[in-house]
């Protein structure tokens, strides 16, 4: 963890210089989302539930989940049409 | 407007990054990701307090790859009325960064107390003027900032810790502010409900409204898994419970030649062809533990009856209002 | 031209031509926007006019219109900016440099439309610059220096110019007024502060070129540095007002100072005060004078940042010292100058004897016979070599 700026190294009118992406809420749930691929029709309704933005969509059309950024509310697997991600229980 | 499909919008980035701390499975952050996804170009966002505002903009972080301004809880429409103001003249002038885009589109967000309540001068100030802005309304029906205290959102029953279900008060004895029916008859020339659990009908009716020129309503139903007690998985089904019960139905409204014309969307227009397919109301209370106290320790049939008959008559008067 | 001063800042403002002006009407500042509607219906100015629902609004909308980049102006009295203050700190906090006209008006309740201070003086620790005028004139000249201090790089705060409502605002005077080109010139272009943001290095403003967050939650992590960081920037300004008003005089001829000592050189009694009051006294000054009464007087005309050093400079060896002014702080030793002054010499090691005065609350008159006792006691205390703690009134019915 990096020292928190002093007054000097602050630029006036407190405007945040580092992105959410370097906050990593991947931790937060107890659970997170497989994709079984094969089951999968690219339908992409997890990438639009996805509170998090947490779910891409890849070049073939499949999505895949940024481990980096999930809470594991599993709005994802409650929702695919064809209960094709499964919760799994982190270790 | 092909790249109003769900494919293409996957591709569009997100201008709401990850790394928020809002609760798992918000459902202001899957509206709000879709309603950025549907802007069309340079855009400005401006945003009450609250959970949305909070959790996004701690400093030193930002989920913000937009400008974003954020001022007080009850100001965003004179925000963006200053926003929208500022944009005009700098264009006028041809001076500043501002000047060099040929349209820079003004978004605010505001929750239900930002809204019907503590904003609500601002707001109807903001529409009654004209500016040019598109004012998104992220309804879950409380406080939940502060820990989920009742607003003028909060629906009849409804159990907050400020209208808490006691032994002798069954939660919020008052109705819902029937804001919508306040804003259209501003005569402003947009308004629609949105509702996450149809994301591209989210999409297309934020874009319509951001192209259409003056003041533009958009009001969002927003399940909230704390504040309404239900497991977070299930907040875009409760989110859709909600158009299938006709509690909150989907519709949009244009003022053409000075009268509101009403239209249902068709997830609502379908319940309105098919009535045996419209829900009881029970459905969705009985899914959130707001409204436990309806059901335990015993059925309370009166209130439940109750309601059913009070969304029965919001419904019909909408039907009427869109011709059915 | 003859103006009242409200009609000298709508002329000022007009010159200034900001991008946004969102403004509602109170007594006594309605002129203003009246005027400047006028100007806007007649073409005179291209100011986008924002006609709110409410001084919250009016000030808010200032903050978004500033935050984009543009010029912004406000103004408002009493009750108005008592409903603007939750944005007044947040405008300072953002650092957005907005002018507002405070035409001073006595705060509800009981409802009174006259003038006294109990307003802007409330908002003294706001952040904001607070600059108080004596006359049309200066009223002219400071809502023109207003922007240059506000947008200095080195400031970048909002800035209240604050004058008596009714004295000063509805009462004609002849004011020399400079043309639109010195206006423009010395006025310039807005500058903005480098900041570095999430997506890199650029302007304190909102562009979508390169987007950044204002107005984040500031926690315990970071607010206090912040906090400040604008402490200093509202010590700057001192510097950046005297710089800005000397170059200003080189135009205008008039420079005012932070703070005017008249007669002072060898004045054994004087009075400290703010506004208009400062012209009767000035004429009571040279009454006694006449009489041989060694009379001076300091008119604090910057407020915030408070001009310690230059107010010591004026006082320099004079002995007793009343202090005047139209605000009661409820509760405390006196009012808000009173206590400023006060502690500012308190580390002075020529501690002169200084006696509160609260006067003209509601507007109450505050004749020349009024003032002239006014020095007649402090003469009595400085020969008796006495103190006085209590809190004197002037023209109470006691």
């Amino acid at each position: 963890m990096n020292q928190p700026k002093k007054k000097s190294e602050l630029d006036l009118g407190a405007i945040p210089f580092k992105s959410s992406k370097e906050y990593k809420t991947g931790d937060w749930g107890v659970a997170h989302p497989k994709i079984d691929h094969s089951k999968c029709t690219k339908c992409t309704l997890c990438h639009f539930f996805c509170p998090e933005g947490a779910i891409k969509v890849r070049e073939d059309g499949y999505t895949e989940v940024d481990y980096n950024y999930c809470k594991g509310c599993g709005i994802c697997a409650s929702e695919c049409p064809v209960k094709c991600i499964e919760m799994i229980m982190k270790k | 407007m092909s790249e109003l499909s769900l494919k293409e919008l996957a591709k569009k980035p997100d201008l709401l990054c990850p790394g928020a701390r809002l609760c798992a499975g918000c459902d202001e952050a899957i509206i709000v990701r879709l309603v950025l996804k549907a802007t069309r170009g340079p855009t400005i966002v401006t945003n009450a307090t609250g959970c949305l505002e909070v959790a996004t903009s701690s400093f030193p972080y930002t989920a913000w790859d937009v400008p974003w301004i954020h001022s007080a809880f009850e100001n965003t429409a004179a925000t963006a009325s200053g926003i929208e103001a500022a944009i005009k003249a700098m264009k006028k002038r041809k001076e500043g960064p501002l000047s060099t885009f040929e349209k820079i589109d003004v978004l605010a967000f505001a929750g239900d107390g930002g809204t019907y309540d503590i904003g609500f001068q601002a707001l109807s100030g903001a529409i009654e003027r004209g500016h040019d802005f598109t004012y998104v309304l992220l309804d879950n029906e409380a406080y939940m900032n502060t820990g989920i205290q009742r607003s003028g959102a909060t629906p009849f029953t409804a159990s907050t810790t400020t209208s808490p279900a006691g032994k002798v008060i069954s939660g919020k004895m008052e109705t819902k502010k029937p804001i919508d029916e306040i804003i259209i008859a501003h005569g402003l020339p947009y308004f629609a409900t949105l509702n996450a659990a149809w994301p591209l009908d989210v999409v297309k009716k934020t874009r319509k409204s951001i192209e259409i020129e003056g003041p533009t309503f958009l009001h969002a139903i927003v399940p909230c898994s704390r504040g309404w007690r239900y497991p977070a998985e299930k907040t875009i089904e409760i989110s859709r419970l909600a158009v299938q019960t006709c509690v909150f139905p989907l519709y949009e409204v244009n003022y053409q030649n000075g009268r509101p014309i009403y239209k249902l969307s068709s997830p609502s227009l379908s319940i309105a062809k098919r009535p045996e397919s419209k829900r009881p109301i029970e459905d969705y209370l009985k899914s959130q533990g707001r409204f436990n106290h309806l059901f335990r320790p015993e059925k309370n049939v009166k209130l439940l009856e109750q309601i059913q008959e009070s969304v029965n008559l919001k419904w019909e008067i909408l039907l009427d209002k869109c011709g059915f | 031209m003859g103006l009242n001063g409200d009609e000298a800042v709508a002329y000022a403002i007009k010159q200034v031509n900001p991008d946004v002006v969102a403004a509602y009407p109170i007594t006594p500042q309605t002129i203003i926007v009246e005027k400047f509607s006028e100007y806007v219906a007649n073409g005179l100015v291209d100011s986008e006019f924002v006609a709110v629902e409410s001084e919250h609004s009016a000030l808010s909308a200032c903050v978004g219109a500033s935050a984009s980049g543009a010029r912004a102006y406000t103004a408002t009295a009493a009750n108005g900016l008592a409903l603007m203050w939750e944005i007044l700190y947040i405008a300072s906090g953002m650092r957005q440099p907005i002018v507002m006209s405070v035409v001073n008006r006595a705060l509800s309740g009981p409802l009174n439309i006259h003038n006294d201070h109990s307003d802007s003086m409330g908002a003294r620790d706001s952040g904001w610059i607070q600059i108080y005028c004596e006359n049309s004139q200066e009223v002219y000249d400071s809502h023109i220096i207003a922007w240059r201090i506000a947008e200095d790089l080195n400031v970048q705060l909002p800035i209240m110019v604050c004058f008596d409502g009714f004295t000063i605002s509805h009462t004609m005077e002849n004011v020399y007024t400079l043309n639109d080109d010195i206006i423009k010139a010395f006025i310039g272009k807005r500058t903005f502060p480098k900041v570095s943001g999430h997506l890199g290095e650029t302007e304190l403003r909102l562009n979508p070129s390169c987007p950044i967050t204002m107005g984040a939650m500031d926690l315990q992590d970071y607010y206090f540095e912040h906090k400040v960081q604008q402490h200093e920037a509202l010590q700057m300004a001192l510097k950046v007002i005297t710089s800005t008003e000397n170059e200003f005089s080189k135009y205008s001829g008039r420079n005012y100072g932070l703070v005017q000592g008249y007669k002072m050189e060898d004045a054994e009694v004087a009075l400290i005060g703010i506004g208009s009051a400062m012209g009767t006294s000035k004429y009571v000054v040279n009454q006694l004078r006449t009489q041989g009464i060694k009379a001076g007087l300091i008119k604090i005309r910057t407020y915030r940042p408070f001009p310690k050093e230059a107010l010591i400079e004026a006082i320099g060896d004079c002995s007793t010292i009343g202090i005047i002014e139209k605000t009661l702080s409820f509760g405390t030793t006196g009012g808000p100058l009173y206590q400023d002054i006060k502690s500012a010499l308190y580390d002075y090691n020529k501690k002169p004897t200084i006696v509160g005065f609260v006067h003209g609350l509601g507007g109450r008159d505050t004749s020349p016979e009024n003032l002239i006792q006014t020095y007649q006691k402090l003469i009595k205390i400085k020969d008796k070599n006495e103190r006085i703690s209590t809190l004197q009134y002037i023209g109470l019915r006691e």
